[in-house]
């Protein structure tokens, strides 16, 4: 269960970005803004690497001593950022990887959507509902 | 994908509704294209590993894309290294219903500005801004000239 959801668009402005509502929502957006950083370097360590299969999963971008900050780059350079508590181990790569994969499929539908001017900022409701079922249920 | 025939004929109408009046019509025909482009290479590319270079996403445009949409691979591909490519289709399917001879070649361009459209709405989702022009040399065959902006 994520505690932080962003979609960036390719020019590295946010399409969507959601928390759990706490006191300090500020601190989850820094840390999605500091992680795209990490993204490029990966993207470029990426194009020198001389690897066949390129993955759109980026896997784990840096550690912090709450959180974990996962990321996913698709094929048109949007970006996928997801902050996830440490505490919660039992998140394993697949679980990442699956949730990775229904935004993805989720901002495919909004992308096709002809209501929506791509570089928009996402408003979408089947949007919101998929990313609350991603989201930690906080009481 | 849809029938081809279905696409087809939605196709031909299309280009005949929306270019009554010329000098508007082809460019609402591109503009429809452009956002068809985005959406479909979206869709197309969600289960494909990154694309390494330009030449990677033509390929994709030459081969998946235009097998989706018009049956069959683009069957030239030609590029000076420089970011201009030329794209040859011998039985461009938006084309074959027209007559083989040089009766209609005047009218072709209406028939090919969505799928020009759609070449630069694919290309620009995948981060490249181009311009797209095409032409027809003999019927059914046409040739799309894509040039890659610098920026």
């Amino acid at each position: 269960m994520a505690v932080c959801i962003a979609v960036i668009a390719k020019e590295n402005y946010p399409l969507y970005i959601r928390s759990i509502p706490t006191e300090n929502e500020l601190k989850f957006h820094y840390t999605v803004h500091t992680s795209l950083d990490v993204v490029d370097e990966k993207i470029s360590a990426m194009g020198k690497a001389l690897v066949d299969q390129r993955e759109l999963y980026l896997g784990l971008l840096y550690p912090t001593e709450d959180y974990k900050v996962y990321g996913y780059m698709t094929n048109s350079k949007v970006k996928f950022v997801m902050v996830v508590d440490s505490s919660n181990t039992a998140l394993r790569d697949n679980e990442i990887r699956s949730m990775f994969r229904k935004l993805h499929n989720s901002y495919t539908d909004v992308m096709c959507n002809p209501f929506y001017n791509p570089g928009d900022c996402i408003h979408s409701r089947a949007f919101d509902n998929m990313v609350t079922s991603m989201m930690m249920q906080v009481c | 994908m849809a029938d081809s025939p279905l696409f087809q004929a939605l196709h031909m109408e299309m280009a005949h509704a929306l270019c009554e009046e010329q000098e508007k019509g082809l460019s609402v025909l591109e503009g429809v294209g452009f956002r068809v482009g985005q959406g479909l290479s979206e869709r197309l590319t969600k289960e494909m590993p990154s694309f390494k270079d330009e030449l990677d996403v033509l390929k994709f445009l030459c081969k998946d894309l235009w097998v989706t949409v018009f049956k069959k691979q683009v069957d030239n591909l030609r590029t000076n290294h420089q970011g201009t490519y030329m794209l040859q289709d011998n039985q461009f399917l938006l084309l074959t219903q027209l007559s083989n001879g040089k009766q209609y070649v005047e009218e072709a361009p209406k028939f090919l500005a969505f799928t020009c459209g759609l070449v630069r709405g694919a290309l620009s989702n995948l981060g490249f801004d181009s311009t797209v022009t095409a032409e027809v040399p003999v019927m059914p065959s046409c040739k799309f000239q894509v040039v890659i902006q610098k920026s």
